[in-house]
């Protein structure tokens, strides 16, 4: 294990009843990485992080969140992690300041000689953008508002770690475009080292410094969204016309093929297609081939 | 670390003290004041002019101490366990656990609000009936000095059996099941509502083991002249009982009720909320 190591899961496993959630789930995050989870509903991403995040017993495997096992790990261990939910409805009467500073207050006693732990409500407030709802009622704020609430709230201890469980879901682009914005700023300007989940690949692939695949119970892909794709499918579709027949044809080094296609056939060759499959592609190929390969 | 919890204690209280004030600016709570406060009072005013059976005491000044007893009852009971299967449910909970000591401050929180809000639930009925009928006072400051510790005890004693309810009911539908019938029942059997004199002697025997009973006892003795005392059981208003039975049902509790609130914390968690939206969603805050 690195010393910049944040979070190390290894082995580790989660059954419900009979069924098998995670079945050897193991990867690391270190500091200052944006990680994202990807995988299909139900693969068991909100699992994996209720787990990082100590609020959910595992069934095995050896789990290091921050140096401590997130199932024993202590409040002063709580003070360092922020969490961001799925379908929090909570606190409807309270207005975003009056919640942001109950809960900043919680930090008072954690702060470090160099480092305040609650963040300032108004610096908060302005950064996720909430400026003229600080002092509505919550119940009032729409979906994509109490979206960037709930943001705010994981960040208001200044977390050195923050888990997202799809925070993005429900957002409109030009919100979603705003919240990508604020996770670059945290890890830039105070190296918050932040997992999230999605199924949203665009998301994945422009936010994330790495992208795990979950599938079938396992991490079936750990990389950069370039590697995923090269690794996965690792071709590219190269369809052609000659004398009025179709072809197709699926090759690792699409220029080779294409320059020997011309060499032999010259001018004969019409309606030339070259595609590079995407993340996409490669997501489905991925998800394809584990979850019918599990079970 | 016990520092750090003092301090979550401190919050917490702050918390319970804005959900107070909350509560006081929202219509629906307001309402509930009003309707319990307009059905007491009108019960009060039908029987204003009759006497207990047996004795020459007005409805009003032998009703009121029960009333309050079974008010403080079910603000101890069902309030806490309604707020804490809603909460469990709508990320209240899984918010606190998110933040350090939080669920220590929900608590804290909790307490207070609860506590507090009985404040104005006296107020609406003690006040109306103080103007409407003769002789419903208690007695002098030792009378007033009674009401707060029986009020005080009566929360000690059962706000952790609230706790304990809204963490094992399975939703707030439930509480309504657990917690109010349970409540209802015993306050049934109290004396608090009705005259004990009619009840089987094994009935009050077991009445006798709960603190509805003794609260129920002390506003009595808070209100009533004390040659009233000869009707209660024993001739006495019993009051070293009427400390010690809240007491130890206080001691009781917070001996189980933080181990069965920490489990239910625990099993509080996003996957499940999702699960759980459907039927929250239902259910009407």
């Amino acid at each position: 294990m690195r010393a910049d190591t944040t979070v190390s899961v290894r082995d580790l496993y989660m059954r419900y009843g009979t069924d098998d959630v995670l079945r050897g789930v193991g990867f690391e995050v270190r500091r200052g990485e944006i990680v994202c989870l990807l995988g299909p509903n139900g693969a068991g991403k909100t699992t994996t992080v209720e787990i990082l995040e100590g609020f959910r017993e595992r069934s095995a495997g050896d789990v290091k969140v921050l140096g401590a096992d997130p199932s024993t790990a202590g409040e002063e261990w709580r003070a360092r992690i922020g969490v961001v939910l799925q379908s929090w409805r909570d606190h409807g009467r309270w207005t975003p300041r009056m919640l942001l500073r109950h809960l900043g207050r919680y930090y008072a006693p954690y702060a470090d000689p160099g480092r305040g732990r609650a963040r300032d409500v108004d610096e908060l407030i302005g950064m996720v953008g909430l400026d003229g709802r600080a002092d509505r009622p919550i119940r009032l704020l729409s979906g994509g508002q109490r979206r960037r609430l709930d943001v705010a709230a994981g960040i208001v201890g200044r977390p050195e770690l923050l888990f997202l469980d799809e925070p993005t879901a429900g957002l409109d682009p030009l919100a979603r475009r705003e919240f990508h914005d604020l996770v670059r700023r945290l890890v830039a300007e105070e190296a918050t080292t932040i997992l999230l989940t999605t199924h949203d690949l665009d998301e994945a692939a422009g936010l994330a410094d790495r992208i795990l695949v979950l599938a079938g119970g396992r991490i079936v892909a750990d990389g950069v969204a370039d590697d995923l794709v090269r690794r996965t499918i690792g071709v590219a579709l190269v369809r052609w016309s000659r004398g009025g027949e179709h072809f197709a044809r699926t090759t690792p080094d699409a220029a080779a093929f294409v320059r020997g296609l011309f060499a032999r056939h010259g001018e004969e060759i019409t309606d030339l297609d070259v595609r590079r499959p995407g993340l996409e592609d490669a997501y489905l190929a991925l998800v394809r081939q584990h979850e019918e390969g599990a079970v | 670390m016990t520092g750090h919890r003092a301090h979550a204690v401190r919050v917490g209280v702050a918390r319970g003290w804005t959900e107070f004030r909350l509560g006081l600016k929202n219509p629906q709570d307001l309402g509930f004041y009003l309707f319990v406060a307009a059905g007491v009072l009108l019960y009060l005013f039908w029987n204003r002019d009759d006497e207990v059976a047996g004795t020459s005491l007005p409805v009003p000044s032998a009703a009121l101490p029960g009333i309050l007893a079974m008010l403080v009852a079910f603000g101890a009971v069902t309030g806490p366990a309604y707020a804490l299967a809603v909460e469990r449910e709508d990320g209240t909970l899984l918010r606190a656990r998110a933040v350090p000591h939080g669920v220590t401050g929900y608590v804290a929180g909790q307490v207070l609000l609860q506590t507090m809000q009985v404040f104005p639930m006296f107020a609406v009925i003690l006040g109306p009936s103080l103007l409407l009928f003769d002789g419903v006072a208690p007695r002098g400051a030792a009378g007033w000095l009674t009401v707060l510790w029986a009020t005080a005890l009566g929360l000690a004693a059962m706000m952790p059996v609230g706790i304990v309810i809204g963490s094992l009911a399975s939703g707030p539908q439930r509480v309504g099941t657990w917690g109010l019938l349970p409540v209802l029942a015993l306050a049934g059997v109290s004396g608090v509502l009705l005259p004990m004199d009619a009840l089987w002697g094994w009935v009050r025997a077991v009445a006798q083991l709960f603190p509805v009973y003794w609260v129920g006892l002390g506003m009595r003795s808070a209100f009533l002249p004390d040659a009233a005392a000869v009707l209660e059981i024993g001739g006495s208003w019993r009051t070293w009982q009427a400390v010690c039975v809240p007491v130890a049902w206080a001691v009781a509790g917070m001996v189980v009720a933080p181990v069965v609130l920490r489990r239910a914390a625990r099993r509080a968690c996003g996957s499940r909320m999702a699960a759980d939206r459907e039927s929250a969603a239902r259910s009407v805050r």
